[in-house]
């Protein structure tokens, strides 16, 4: 940027709002003012900054900076910081948070540090919500007065460096807006290409500094006190997450350039069909045995005969066990309604399947005709039954291909479309060594009617 | 031409890539997931970004930032992460954002059925957050208008710069159909409007020049949008804000961006709300539908008709804002309006509330994860002749 390195920048802030609006002694001031020379310092373009700001006093801050900015949702800013860095990679978006922020968006802090989006997040931490009346946070120390533990925090306090450390953040200080060098510890963690968070402790004045007699003394002694660790964490650099997203993704960006867009063949009318209306068929069988997409198969066959489908799927959340059922619909004209309530065909070729399926099959009105496997010991119905020995098709093509020989036997039998037409499916749609072997199968199952 | 065998939820990604979405964030939540699963395919290979977040809070954040950022966005997800939503629901109606919503409506409430359909949101999306404010939502009936819908809520979103939702639901977003999406029509791909520098709403005061991201002269102007990041330095908050996106407690001003955020809504209607009217001479009976059971309403009407019995049918594909319009024009003359829904009767209470007081409105309702049946309408409705009008 041509203009940002002609012209100097003395400040990212403006007065003409008035001056900062925080209370006497409040912490936050000497962190915004640290942060505008930090900026000064790294002389940044103002249109390649984003000042994001979380619910809180210090939500206050962000009209003050003549850079972009973003106040959002209560301890969400970490979101809208990683919405914008992703979108534009080459921003520096700095995230000012407070301490119950933190909390409430806990989450956000983790999964930033774990994925290491480029951005920094300054924490300031005053050990409670200032600006909804000094109530507890996750930073308050144990037995701190605040207006929601009046007799003393019992909760212990959440070491922010340390967890956003255990989450994997590539660089992690504990400051304290009394810190001298506050400012060049801001410009060395914003000049950080990932992730970056600042924990910077400080005195609310109106709250939580009269409530546990803590200036800056005794806030300096409390870190040793809880054992915490001052000054820089973690400071470990590994690449940010844009910079490997890009990586991984440019891949495959030539490959789709290169062999264009990756689509499926479209289908065309190849064949005739005799269904006169519109035809539900209902194949009932077990995870493993490829029913859906025999069922999409089937449903592609057809429109390779010139029907419009539908097709809907019906298994177990886990979903390599236990039954798999597809209902397909296919019709000479538009489909409407997708429910079939009397199925025209219906085929059920495992245990499984049957056990789903036993209160549909019992319900089958004579005009169904129901093909089962010989093995399988069916219920009481009115369907027209037609058992088929599928063993010699397992026998002939294997276990997985029994699915697509038993459509075979359906279609030979009942005329919908030609076998023919299944087989183009078959044959445009799945590798030629499963092709091959799914049209064995259905050979094989046409012998079987 | 040719035609391709396809789910609802794939038909989505595909109308949003036409619609030439780059951004996409979203988490996973059944049925809505293969929409996450496609655009995690789709968008880096179109040389976008896409991302599962770590909750449904962050895929909202995520995706108005982007927006903002000049991204085009998509998210999806069902109704428990709708309610997730809420919240960033009314930062993104406040801060005027552009993006789609995808909700596959699945059986609740709360964790509910993850596998089985229903209608249950469609009261829930119009008041999916605080304050109240009119929102854009379309309703596809089959996987063509799934793909159609999805782009033009993206043009809806671009040009009124507001969210826009698809309320599908189980039963289009996970079956497949055959369709040929390049039969499909759509309309011209619109662009949000942008501020010009020197063009009224640019603040010339300062360097970098700075500008109004809420800037309009007539109430139901549309702003022109600043990328955030880019050369006009723009702001966007949650608070309360006057037209330059700062914090303000004058009641005039908050009354008057109030007005705007609905302004621009109602002065759009005609061109947001989508319908097909298949309104017959001497209708007694008007069937009103949207959505999937617009499919099982088409089918009732159709045997009526067959049996000879006049019956009018509105199909609506915008439901949110009401297409009051259309909806007050096919009652004319009409008995009876009957609305099928896949809920316990939720739209039925606008077609009450437009409705003379001689016009009866008689609900077909259910939520047990079935479709509503053409059947069901038929009788219920009171459809074929000797039943009642």
């Amino acid at each position: 940027m041509s203009q940002a390195s002609e012209s100097n920048h003395t400040s990212y802030m403006t007065d003409a709002i008035g001056p900062l609006p925080f209370c006497p002694g409040c912490g936050h001031t000497a962190l915004i003012k640290a942060l505008d020379k930090a900026l000064v310092k790294l002389q940044l373009d103002p249109k390649n900054v984003v000042v994001v700001t979380d619910i809180g006093c210090i939500g206050l801050a962000d009209r003050y900076f003549v850079t972009h900015a973003f106040h959002g949702l209560h301890g969400r800013s970490i979101t809208y910081a990683c919405g914008l860095k992703l979108a534009r990679p080459e921003l520096t978006v700095i995230v000012l948070q407070g301490d119950g922020g933190c909390g409430i968006g806990g989450t956000h802090l983790l999964n930033v540090a774990r994925r290491n989006i480029g951005i920094t997040l300054i924490v300031g931490n005053n050990f409670n919500y200032g600006m909804t009346g000094g109530q507890h946070s996750v930073t308050t120390p144990t037995d701190g007065i605040t207006a929601t533990t009046p007799w003393g925090n019992v909760e212990g306090p959440m070491d922010l460096c340390a967890t956003a450390a255990a989450a994997g953040a590539a660089w992690v200080y504990r400051a304290t807006a009394f810190d001298k060098d506050l400012a060049d510890v801001f410009a060395r963690a914003i000049e950080q290409p990932g992730f970056a968070m600042l924990d910077v402790w400080e005195l609310c004045t109106a709250y939580y500094s009269p409530r546990n007699r803590m200036r800056r003394t005794e806030m300096l002694a409390m870190i040793d006190r809880l054992g915490f660790v001052s000054g820089q964490q973690v400071d470990a650099p590994r690449p940010e997450y844009s910079a490997r997203y890009r990586e991984a993704f440019a891949a495959a960006q030539q490959e789709s350039s290169a062999s264009g867009a990756k689509q499926l063949p479209l289908i065309e009318k190849q064949f005739d069909h005799a269904v006169n209306r519109q035809t539900g068929i209902i194949i009932a069988g077990s995870a493993g045995q490829k029913i859906r997409s025999a069922a999409t198969l089937f449903a592609q066959g057809a429109m390779f005969a010139g029907l419009s489908a539908t097709q809907k799927d019906d298994y177990p959340i886990t979903v390599q066990t236990g039954h798999s059922v597809a209902e397909i619909i296919v019709s000479p004209e538009t489909i409407e309604y997708t429910g079939i309530h009397d199925p025209d065909y219906f085929l059920v070729i495992s245990e499984d399947g049957l056990k789903r399926t036993r209160a549909k099959i019992e319900a089958l009105p004579a005009t169904c005709k129901l093909y089962a496997d010989e093995a399988l010991e069916l219920p009481e119905t009115k369907a027209q039954v037609r058992s088929l020995p599928l063993k010699q098709i397992a026998r002939a093509a294997g276990k997985r291909s029994v699915i697509a020989g038993a459509l075979g036997a359906v279609l030979a039998d009942s005329g919908m479309y030609p076998v023919t037409a299944f087989g183009t499916a078959v044959d445009t749609f799945q590798r030629r060594e499963i092709a091959e072997i799914n049209g064995k199968a259905i050979a094989e199952g046409v012998r079987l009617v | 031409m040719g035609h391709e065998f396809i789910e609802g939820n794939e038909a989505i990604a595909r109308g949003a890539m036409r619609a030439r979405c780059d951004f996409f964030a979203s988490y996973p939540i059944t049925p809505a997931s293969s929409i996450l699963h496609h655009m995690q395919q789709l968008v880096p290979a179109a040389g976008g970004t896409a991302i599962q977040a770590e909750d449904e809070i962050a895929s909202m954040g995520f995706c108005i930032a982007a927006a903002m950022a000049g991204r085009k966005v998509l998210t999806s997800t069902s109704g428990p992460g709708i309610s997730l939503y809420s919240e960033n629901i009314g930062l993104a109606i406040m801060g005027e954002t552009p993006m789609v919503i995808v909700n596959v409506q699945r059986q609740g409430p709360a964790t509910g059925s993850a596998t089985k359909g229903a209608e249950g949101d469609i009261q829930f999306t119009r008041w999916a957050t605080s304050g109240g404010l009119p929102i854009i939502a379309l309703s596809p009936a089959t996987v063509g208008e799934a793909y159609e819908l999805t782009y033009v809520a993206f043009n809806f979103a671009e040009k009124y710069r507001t969210p826009v939702f698809l309320l599908t639901n189980k039963e289009i977003g996970v079956t497949k159909e055959s369709v040929d999406l390049a039969a499909v029509e759509l309309p011209v791909l619109a662009e949000r409007p942008r501020p010009e520098a020197g063009a009224s709403g640019v603040v010339d005061t300062s360097t970098p020049p700075t500008f109004l991201p809420h800037h309009f002269d007539a109430v139901d102007e549309v702003p022109g949008l600043a990328d955030i990041g880019g050369e006009l330095i723009a702001r966007y908050t949650t608070s309360t804000h006057d037209k330059g996106a700062y914090l303000t407690t004058n009641p005039a001003i908050i009354q008057e961006m109030i007005d705007h955020y609905a302004a621009k809504i109602d002065a759009a209607v005609d061109d947001i709300c989508l319908v097909k009217p298949d309104l017959q001479e001497g209708a007694e009976i008007l069937v009103v539908s949207y959505g999937i059971i617009s499919r099982s309403a088409a089918v009732a009407v159709r045997q009526a008709r067959a049996q000879g019995r006049a019956v009018s049918s509105l199909v609506l594909q915008t439901i949110w804002p009401v297409p009051e319009k259309a909806i007050r024009e096919a009652m004319r003359g009409v008995k009876k309006v009957v609305v099928p829904e896949m809920n316990m009767g939720q739209y039925s209470l606008e077609i009450e509330r437009l409705a003379p007081d001689d016009v009866e409105v008689v609900g077909v309702n259910k939520m047990d994860t079935t479709l509503v049946s053409p059947e069901e309408i038929a009788v219920q409705g009171g459809l074929l002749p000797g039943g009642s009008s």
